[in-house]
């Protein structure tokens, strides 16, 4: 042994370096889910919803809209009251509406699982604004008031994104790691990416992972004033399309490695085989024309599961539904798709729930195995007239199918890319 | 052994641009000097430590991306470019596959700042301009951008701590093939809405701008390399502060008299104990998050491979959210 060993023998929880691989790579699978949107709370009412293509849009109520372009959103009716957790009176006191969204997610996922924490959980989040409206106050605050410090250090201290996090830890008794990637609307995408390649190189056994984002009135004022904001509710790859609509949400997933799952005799609820990533240098919030950085996430993703796009049954796209995110991933789809994209089923399931930015990749990959277990694609019920650049079979009408792999897209500002592979558990 | 090696480190900070100045900076051992920030409004002003005027335009300004990027951005770039050396054209060519990695706990605040005064005063003329800025990872879509590179690309968000979480990332890209090479990136900008926060937790908080950059390979060829990273332990409720920085320490191992270790001290915050020499770069140069643990992990790398000590550990027990440590080698001393 060398002068400088230190880690203790039994150490074994180090994040570097890696414990020694075991050859194969390991299987990941999903033993749980936990999802809110503005269609409503959990798996049962939310898989109706997305099965129907319901939408949810309506005036928007959490803050003032008056002078914006588009007045519309996605806004979830919390409950009021959470499930049963760890927290004090005065912790639940202070929670805000995106750590509620959290929690309730969490719980949901949590309790499906079956898991007990008795052993490190890495958590690994997404996430474009953590608690975004408590920053909102602290600023204003501090610029229309500027000797008034009085609550200040709380709304510092919640809004910051991995407070949540921390709250999340101490509802459930989770000892972290926590590992929070913030690489805007492909965050929640990025995170699951991130907690399947933890457990897949056998750097953890599970991991609990997925997404948030609340509405808040800077991202609202923000997206307006790019005009990326539909003044009427969004409808991806609609010819007369004209912006996205922002919603709000929370999903997470309970992944573990596959003998983990065995060896506790789990409910599986589906299995992740691949994810890619790659990056649009283009514009920080226009993608390349031709959907280079997302034709490229789509190959890694299913390079990574070792399938061809032949076998991909469905297409969970990013669809926005602003001009030119459609019509790019329009583009990546169809050349990644190749001979098979006539018949490939594609939705954005953003027509019914909005865009929910941090969380949409997580709650998309929720929806993705809702089709996988139900056998059933998700359709766009807003959909008119299809745009004639989209040469694949956009989904209207609520379809039963046979549904093995699907795939979902998630890309960002600043050129982030992601896509995820869902394999149907048999 | 470890195979993932130190290949460049790069920094801009209170001490000027580039890792000489922060060398020279921690070698003198005194506190840099402090500039008072005005906050409107306010009768007092905040003490901070701002990055002085870089000597020279840089080149890099003149990349279309970085006209109107935050002043963040560009000490992501200065400090990326001085870690990635000759690696630069290798990367806007294709021929290295970069995985890019910023960490940060405040991000682009001088320009969230404005956006919202704008949105505030009248929401419908506020600036798409400044909005797009306010993302997290426009610093390291820019840098991705200057740099040609489409590889994997994230942005951590999360206290001092993340920019260790972050190598451990990076080294794990490197070992699953899925880059060539990664550039972690730690930083922080100076405003006063942030500087007046941080005082909000610790009075005698000097606030500080910057980036500190690590550039990883597993090709050999460097001096240094990344021995270990410590679990992350989280400070709950059930695990507080201090016991959270005694099960890094006790990862961390004893150390011994001729090791150095970088910590994240200031005058308030938890001492480990240490038989060695200490640097405490916070007490130079002051609080910048991520940049500060950035600036701790260059600066321990620094040290070995100068070869002025054969090995130094980074202990950072983070502003609010984790504890976490690490260790760098000189490559003959990592031995099983």
């Amino acid at each position: 042994m060398g002068q400088f060993q230190w880690l203790p023998a039994n150490s074994d929880r180090v994040l570097f370096p890696t414990p020694k691989k075991s050859g194969t790579p390991h299987r990941v699978v999903i033993t749980g889910a936990g999802i809110i949107t503005a269609l409503g709370g959990g798996w049962k009412t939310n898989a109706a919803g997305f099965r129907a293509g319901s939408r949810a849009f309506r005036p928007v109520s959490l803050f003032d809209v008056s002078r914006q372009r588009a007045k519309i959103a996605a806004e979830i009716d919390l409950p009021e009251d959470l499930p049963a957790t760890r927290l004090s009176a005065n912790q639940l006191r202070r929670l805000n509406r995106a750590t509620r969204m959290l929690l309730l997610a969490a719980h949901e996922a949590w309790r499906q699982s079956g898991w007990q924490p008795d052993e490190p959980l890495p958590v690994v989040l997404g996430t474009t604004s953590g608690e975004m409206s408590l920053g909102q106050e602290y600023l204003s605050q501090a610029l229309c008031a500027p000797n008034d410090f009085k609550c200040q250090a709380t709304r510092v201290a919640y809004y910051q994104v991995q407070r949540p996090a921390l709250v999340l830890c101490d509802a459930f008794d989770f000892q972290g790691p926590l590992t929070i990637i913030s690489n805007a609307c492909a965050s929640g995408a990025n995170a699951i990416g991130h907690a399947f390649e933890t457990l897949r190189h056998g750097r953890a056994s599970r991991v609990l992972t997925g997404g948030y984002d609340a509405l808040c009135q800077l991202t609202f004022a923000g997206f307006d004033s790019l005009q990326a904001l539909a003044p009427t509710p969004c409808r991806p790859f609609d010819a007369q399309r004209n912006g996205l609509t922002l919603g709000e949400g929370a999903a997470m997933l309970t992944l573990e490695t596959l003998a983990h799952a065995k060896k506790r005799n789990a409910e599986i609820l589906g299995e992740i085989i691949g994810y890619g990533a790659a990056n649009d240098t283009h514009h920080l919030t226009q993608p390349h024309p031709e959907g280079r950085a997302a034709l490229a996430a789509m190959n890694a993703a299913c390079a990574d599961a070792g399938i061809a796009p032949e076998q991909v049954d469905y297409v969970n796209a990013h669809g926005t539904a602003t001009p030119q995110n459609d019509a790019t991933e329009s583009a990546a789809i169809n050349r990644w798709a190749g001979g098979r994209v006539s018949n490939l089923p594609v939705s954005s399931t953003k027509a019914g729930i909005g865009h929910l930015l941090g969380a949409a990749g997580a709650v998309e990959a929720v929806v993705c195995l809702m089709a996988l277990r139900g056998q059933w694609l998700p359709p766009e019920s807003s959909l008119a007239t299809a745009d004639p650049v989209c040469r694949f079979q956009l989904l209207r009408q609520p379809t039963d199918a046979r549904v093995e792999v699907a795939l979902s897209n998630s890309f960002g500002f600043g050129g982030a890319n992601a896509s995820l592979v869902f394999r149907r558990w048999s | 052994m470890s195979a993932v090696f130190i290949h460049g480190i790069g920094a801009v900070s209170p001490a000027g641009w580039g890792v000489p100045a922060l060398r020279a900076a921690l070698e003198k051992n005194l506190p840099l000097p402090v500039q008072l920030c005005e906050r409107p409004g306010w009768e007092k002003k905040l003490p901070v430590r701002p990055v002085p005027p870089s000597p020279t335009r840089m080149e890099f300004l003149a990349h279309p991306r970085l006209r109107r990027a935050g002043i963040m951005s560009q000490h992501v770039m200065a400090a990326a470019l001085e870690a990635l050396g000759p690696d630069v054209a290798s990367v806007q060519t294709g021929a290295l596959r970069l995985g890019i990695i910023v960490c940060t706990m405040a991000g682009g605040v001088t320009y969230s700042r404005r956006f919202y005064a704008e949105v505030l005063q009248e929401p419908s003329t506020a600036s798409p301009l400044f909005f797009a800025e306010t993302v997290f990872n426009a610093p390291a879509s820019h840098l991705a951008a200057c740099l040609n590179s489409s590889s994997i690309n994230y942005t951590l968000v999360g206290d001092d701590g993340s920019f260790l979480q972050a190598l451990a990332l990076a080294a794990g890209w490197l070992e699953s093939g899925r880059a060539d090479g990664c550039l972690v990136v730690g930083a922080e900008e100076l405003d006063w809405i942030v500087a007046d926060a941080a005082r909000l937790f610790r009075r005698s908080t000097v606030y500080a701008a910057g980036a500190g950059a690590v550039y990883l390979k597993m090709h050999p060829g460097a001096r240094t390399v990344l021995s270990a990273v410590t679990d992350s332990f989280p400070f709950t409720t059930s695990q507080n502060r201090t016991a959270a920085a005694g099960r890094m320490r006790s990862q961390l191992g004893h150390g011994t008299a001729n090791e150095v270790l970088c910590d994240s001290e200031t005058a308030d915050s938890v001492r480990l104990d240490w038989p060695g020499r200490r640097l405490s770069p916070k007490t130079i140069v002051g609080e910048s998050f991520a940049a500060s643990s950035a600036w701790q992990c260059l600066i321990a790398s620094d040290l070995v491979r100068e070869g002025r000590a054969p090995g130094a550990c980074v202990s950072v027990v983070g502003a609010n959210q984790q504890a976490i440590g690490a260790r760098f080698l000189n490559a003959e001393n990592d031995q099983p």
